[in-house]
């Protein structure tokens, strides 16, 4: 993985110490909120109902386990022990004191880890495929170009202050785990005719309370031009995007607006005066920050697949976790594995500190000192050896991490929701908690097979709903909570946004009204392989509205 | 006209807040004085706007409360919440730095 040199070290060490000044004057009376709020936000901390809160940036989801460690550590010094793993591939802390937090940033800091750009109207984290580097089906690693776009981006004085946030994800495989046309610039690797390497480029999409998927402008750009064309598209975006109205800001809404033929045009213009300049990426340079994210040196383990063989027949639960957990690898005697962060019944992406310094022991024992933060809230391994998975199920079981239902229906994205969050107006986490014990049974779980639930506690959208095989929102009405749900999203490589089946449920109603869903898929599927997403796109919204409002109902507004 | 309270977060670590009946920001929400007219709610805003102004707090704002059997209870949801903490067993195993400092 990308290590910092000595420019990187002084730059973060640098800007703790600037934190640590501005914190101190804050709290003096020196400096007022209204200076101060814009300073904390660029070192990500917001303040929440009960507290601050520390998002801290973890580039493309990539952790060693060191880092891991650290994460651990900050839970445990500077919080109550925990932290949430984010949509973003973040972590938040939702209890640090204003006052210790530039000794917390001071100690991220050994680990080459901060929280910039974790907020603020900048380019944020770039995220990033999780089996990045492992997956069978990539065509080439998405990283290195992701700590390109970090570098270039990293307080970069034209971007630093956008009409609005902006969110870039880069995959490199056809199979899109990045949810890349639901950001503001999608990246897709892929190899031209010639073998070349290039990317198609998206533009436009986001969730929010205008969910919109993205639009591609552009199907192949040469990697040399990748910062290039990203300037141009920065450009475009800062000169027209709209700064008179918050809700009309994104990207997304310019795309909508301008129309994608002719942003495309603008950005092409805009790239044409540009290219050849020096942000031409040199290859040297494209291959010196490659090698930050060589793979590991894998030796062949094929006595794990005899090994393997055994382990399952012996243990059923085993067997099951790794059906459900583990994924092939381009190397065949390695599988990628996802260390599901979604307890039945527990909160979505929380990690106790002990649960993080176990993943650590694991990854530095079995995992080549990689570990990674998904989107979907888990984390992964990305490379096991096949003949050490028993011993890395038993770690994770002790830990409190081996829950088999990676994909599965109780493999639930939630925002903090009302609970935490100072924006949000309906809580998710139990809503979460409470259809994960409802569908929490192994068997049952199988029945139904790959199913994406995601939930929201505001229109924000930080819990996905929009692109939820099946979508909660909640909203405040009448100072009640309420759930609108939302049905056939999703985020992959078909991204869709979801379609709102009727008017809204009572917190108690709410999970049976997700199982009602459920039953009704199961009930028309053609067979069990046709999964709940490609049934609902085969029958349309009717028959789960009817089992949901009645028959003949109309679609509610 | 419903009752009110003043609460904000303290500065120094974000901790919700409610001012008493002695000037104090106190933690506990049943501690916060109870304005019930419009004077008094009058003056709390004034109280607010002084301790954001000398940066005791932030977030200063004034909410709507019933008091039930002697127990106040904010009107909103999300006030409740900030009076009680997240609705959810967030940090099983959690005994507090002391207990893990060692």
């Amino acid at each position: 993985m990308y290590r910092y040199d000595e420019f990187d070290h002084a730059f973060v060490s640098g800007r703790v110490e600037q934190f640590r000044d501005q914190v101190a004057r804050r709290l003096s009376g020196e400096l007022a909120e209204d200076a101060f709020k814009p300073l904390r936000l660029m070192n990500g901390v917001y303040l929440q109902l009960h507290a601050y809160m520390l998002r801290v940036a973890v580039p493309y989801g990539t952790l060693n386990s060191r880092q891991m460690r650290m994460l651990a550590h900050i839970a445990r010094k500077y919080d109550r022990g925990y932290g949430h793993f984010t949509t973003r591939q973040n972590i938040q802390y939702n209890w640090p004191k204003l006052s210790e937090l530039p000794d917390a940033l001071a100690d991220l800091a050994t680990v080459e880890m901060h929280s910039l750009q974790t907020s603020g109207n900048c380019i944020r984290n770039v995220t990033a495929d999780h089996f990045a580097g492992a997956a069978a089906d990539e065509v080439a690693d998405p990283r290195p170009y992701a700590e390109i776009l970090r570098q270039w981006s990293s307080v970069h004085p034209e971007f630093s202050f956008l009409p609005r946030k902006f969110k870039i994800a880069v995959t490199g495989a056809e199979r899109d785990r990045a949810a890349i046309q639901v950001h503001d610039i999608g990246l897709h690797l892929k190899k031209n005719g010639h073998g070349e390497i290039g990317f198609a480029v998206y533009v436009g999409g986001g969730q929010g309370r205008t969910p919109l998927v993205a639009k591609k402008i552009r199907d192949f750009l040469p990697e040399a031009d990748l910062l290039t064309y990203t300037t141009a598209i920065m450009r475009v975006y800062n000169l027209y995007g709209r700064r008179d109205n918050k809700f009309k800001a994104r990207i997304k809404i310019l795309v909508h607006e301008m129309g994608a033929e002719e942003l495309a045009r603008q950005v092409e213009a805009e790239f044409a005066e540009l290219r050849g300049s020096e942000l031409t990426l040199p290859e040297s340079d494209i291959a010196a920050i490659a090698t930050y994210f060589a793979p590991p040196r894998l030796a062949p383990r094929a006595e794990g697949w005899a090994n393997l063989a055994q382990w399952k027949k012996a243990d059923p639960e085993f067997a099951r976790w790794v059906q459900q957990n583990v994924q092939p690898h381009k190397h065949p005697d390695y599988g990628m594995v996802t260390i599901s962060l979604k307890p039945i019944g527990g909160i979505p992406g929380d990690a106790s500190d002990a649960q993080m310094e176990a993943v650590a022991d694991i990854a530095q024992e079995y995992a080549f000192d990689e570990i990674r933060v998904s989107h979907e809230q888990n984390l992964i391994l990305p490379h096991v050896a096949l003949a050490d998975l028993e011993p890395v199920y038993r770690g994770l079981v002790a830990a409190g991490l081996a829950t088999a239902n990676a994909g599965l229906i109780t493999d639930i994205i939630a925002c903090p929701g009302l609970d935490y969050c100072a924006l949000a107006n309906a809580r998710s986490i139990p809503v979460a908690q409470e259809i994960s014990n409802r569908f929490g049974s192994p068997e049952r779980q199988a029945e139904i097979g790959e199913l994406k639930i995601k939930i929201s506690g505001c229109i924000n959208a930080c819990g996905h709903h929009h692109v939820g095989h099946i979508g909660l929102l909640g909203v405040e009405k009448k100072g009640e909570e309420l759930y609108q749900i939302t049905l056939g999203g999703s985020g992959d490589e078909n991204t869709s946004i979801g379609e709102i089946i009727g008017r809204g449920f009572e917190p108690e109603k709410v999970t049976d009204a997700v199982e009602v869903v459920v039953d009704t898929y199961l009930g028309l599927r053609r067979d069990p392989s046709e999964t709940f997403l490609a049934a609902y796109r085969r029958v349309g919204p009717q028959p789960f509205k009817d089992a949901l409002y009645g028959e003949k109902t109309v679609a509610a507004a | 006209m419903a009752d009110k309270v003043l609460t904000a977060n303290r500065l120094s670590d974000g901790t919700s807040v409610w001012l008493d009946a002695a000037g104090n920001w106190n933690e506990r929400l049943q501690a916060a004085f109870v304005a019930r007219h419009k004077e008094a709610v009058e003056a709390l805003e004034a109280t607010g706007r002084q301790a954001f102004a000398d940066n005791q707090v932030v977030d200063v704002n004034v909410i709507d409360v019933e008091e039930v059997d002697g127990v106040l209870r904010p009107l909103r949801m999300r006030e409740r919440i900030r009076a009680e903490g997240p609705t959810i067993a967030y940090a099983i195993g959690y005994s507090g730095l002391a207990a893990t400092a060692a």
